[in-house]
């Protein structure tokens, strides 16, 4: 079996009285893809926000390739070779796409590696025809392969995504699916998302957040037939 | 804000540069001339943390003011002008750097940014005025509370207390130190930290995201600001030949705002468009007294905000790229043309 590269011991966040994670015992292993779901409200994008430095948790731990990351800062977890894509495309708009790119390469290569590393990217996710356009100018979908761009140009070997399909039209969804398939044959995967179908076409393991805790992890397939998560999403109580 | 560099619009603007210092003591007092430059030199150091770095700093005067006082209590306490203004640029500068760290180690931003920044400029501004009783001497200077420090050694040769430079002489080294500064930081913006810098006044978070450490980078480009604000305030000792604490005033602060806003930030050339343009403009203003300045300038600032918020240089820029593609486009149009034209002409013969 893999490698444990990510795993969360009794992780909580919470707000005053609200438990937006409550006792969250996880576990990613070496190039697994792994989908967070659930209802809104569930918890997954705070869960999101404590593994990525966003949020502080209350309590618990945290362990990357088994380093105690629990409080660390934002920067620091992204320096250990983790790329983080937010739920608002994240990005720098008055910014050319070529130099939001060469920001995130540069952070790991000299000069000449990032301008090279750059290309490699743009040619990777295709989006060689808007390399000088501003981000400001570019529509929603264009904005979300850039900004996995600039999460790519950084060779990271974990890769966590807040809702990448969001506000995608069908075409760009399938662009989006095709990307982290890629990704995900060189790197482990987190992805937080509630759009059933984009899940089914990219996801095996799925984890089912609801009220802060897992509900359930299984195979796709026996999560979206169970009982118990199709009350979570139709708002019953489980 | 594209980070392309171009040395050729660069080389042409720094000729021009030369051309206007040899060129405007014919038309401005020289006397003026300089302080106008010294107020470009604090603009560019506001336009710098502002324009590139995303701080907007309420207290720029502060470092300005520090770096003033400084020169001249050093100036007083060593003689010779070279090493007070190296400190006058080291003190500032060294200030912000701590300023700047415990406001940005401290996640400081926005409008808090701003408070700390003011209310470090009036805290500075409330202690040099009460410094007027004998005992706040620093060596053999008295720091003299409201009314300043008066009869400081001005700036010399290097190495030659005697050899003062003053009059033409004092505005040709502002206007060179001007060039300087801002060939210098024409090429921090473009190194790398200066685009990460660009960067992270962009947008913060996503800079965090790919692994920078915002506040190092913060910090720095603040103190660099600062030391350049200090830089200022030595020329600026040296062309008064006395500093008072009016240099740490609110109106000071708020000047240095108002210059980046008309000039524009997101260019190295607006702050200094603004500090010129205002500053020539409250020479003039100063020398009448139906229409009260702070007046001219408020209706000025609103218009700006309102109509132009981007600035001059800017504006400018943006009609001078627009007239360049209308004429690349005729040029082309022309080119198209030619062909058709040649084999019109082939057929006919």
């Amino acid at each position: 079996m893999n490698e444990i590269v990510l795993e969360t011991h009794n992780l909580n966040m919470h707000f005053g009285g609200v438990k937006a994670v409550n006792n969250v015992d996880f576990t990613l292993r070496e190039n697994e893809l792994r989908c967070l779901i659930g209802p809104n409200g569930a918890g997954k994008s705070t869960f999101f926000k404590c593994l990525t430095g966003l949020n502080k948790p209350t309590s618990g731990e945290i362990y990357i390739r088994g380093e105690e990351t629990t409080h660390w800062h934002t920067h620091q977890i992204s320096r250990l070779g983790i790329g983080i894509k937010t739920q608002v495309p994240n990005v720098m708009d008055g910014l050319s796409v070529w130099e939001n790119i060469w920001l995130s390469a540069r952070r790991y290569h000299d000069v000449k590696q990032a301008n090279r590393r750059v290309e490699e990217v743009i040619e990777r996710i295709k989006i060689g025809d808007i390399t000088k356009k501003l981000l400001g100018e570019l529509a929603h979908g264009q904005r979300q392969r850039v900004e996995l761009a600039i999460v790519l140009a950084a060779d990271p070997w974990l890769v966590i995504l807040d809702e990448p399909a969001a506000g995608m039209t069908g075409q760009d969804v399938e662009i989006m699916v095709d990307i982290i398939r890629e990704i995900n044959r060189s790197a482990a995967m987190i992805i937080v998302e509630h759009d059933m179908q984009f899940i089914q076409s990219i996801a095996n393991q799925v984890t089912v957040f609801y009220q802060g805790s897992i509900l359930m992890e299984d195979h796709v397939d026996n999560v979206l037939a169970d009982q118990k998560v199709r009350d979570v999403y139709l708002g019953r109580n489980v | 804000m594209m980070l392309d560099s171009n040395y050729k619009n660069l080389i042409i603007g720094v000729f021009l540069a030369i051309v206007c210092m040899l060129v405007l003591p014919y038309f401005i007092e020289y006397y003026t001339l300089s302080l106008l430059i010294i107020y470009s030199i604090l603009a560019l150091s506001l336009g710098l943390v502002w324009g590139f770095g995303g701080i907007l700093c309420f207290g720029q005067a502060a470092f300005f003011g520090l770096g003033a006082y400084s020169y001249a209590v050093f100036a007083i306490n060593i003689g010779e002008s070279t090493l007070p203004f190296l400190l006058a640029i080291i003190v500032p500068a060294t200030f912000a750097f701590i300023l700047g760290a415990i406001m940005f180690y401290g996640r400081l931003t926005d409008v808090y940014l701003g408070v700390i920044t003011l209310v470090v400029t009036l805290i500075l501004f409330r202690f040099i005025n009460s410094t007027a009783s004998p005992e706040y001497m620093i060596g053999t200077a008295h720091l003299g509370g409201f009314n300043g420090i008066p009869n400081f050694q001005t700036l010399n040769i290097p190495g030659m207390p005697d050899a003062y430079i003053w009059d033409l002489d004092f505005y040709y080294v502002c206007f060179v130190i001007l060039i300087l500064s801002y060939l210098g930081l024409h090429f921090l913006v473009r190194s790398s930290f200066g685009r990460v810098s660009i960067g992270i006044g962009q947008n913060e978070q996503r800079a965090e995201l790919i692994g920078y450490d915002v506040r190092k980078y913060k910090t720095i480009l603040f103190a660099v600001g600062g030391g350049l604000a200090g830089l200022a305030g030595a020329l600026y000792a040296s062309w008064a030949e006395i500093v008072t604490p009016g240099l740490f005033s609110l109106g000071q602060s708020a000047e240095v705002i108002i210059w980046c806003i008309v000039g524009g930030v997101t260019r190295l050339s607006g702050p200094i468009f603004g500090a010129v343009i205002l500053g020539l403009l409250k020479y003039y203003l100063g020398q009448q007294t139906l229409i009260d300045n702070n007046l001219v300038f408020g209706v000025i600032l609103v218009i700006f905000v309102l109509f132009l918020p981007q600035g001059l240089a800017p504006a400018i820029s943006s009609v001078w790229k627009k007239l360049l593609t209308a004429k690349k486009s005729t040029r082309n149009k022309l080119r198209k043309r030619a062909p058709r034209q040649m084999q019109r002409g082939h057929l006919n013969e």
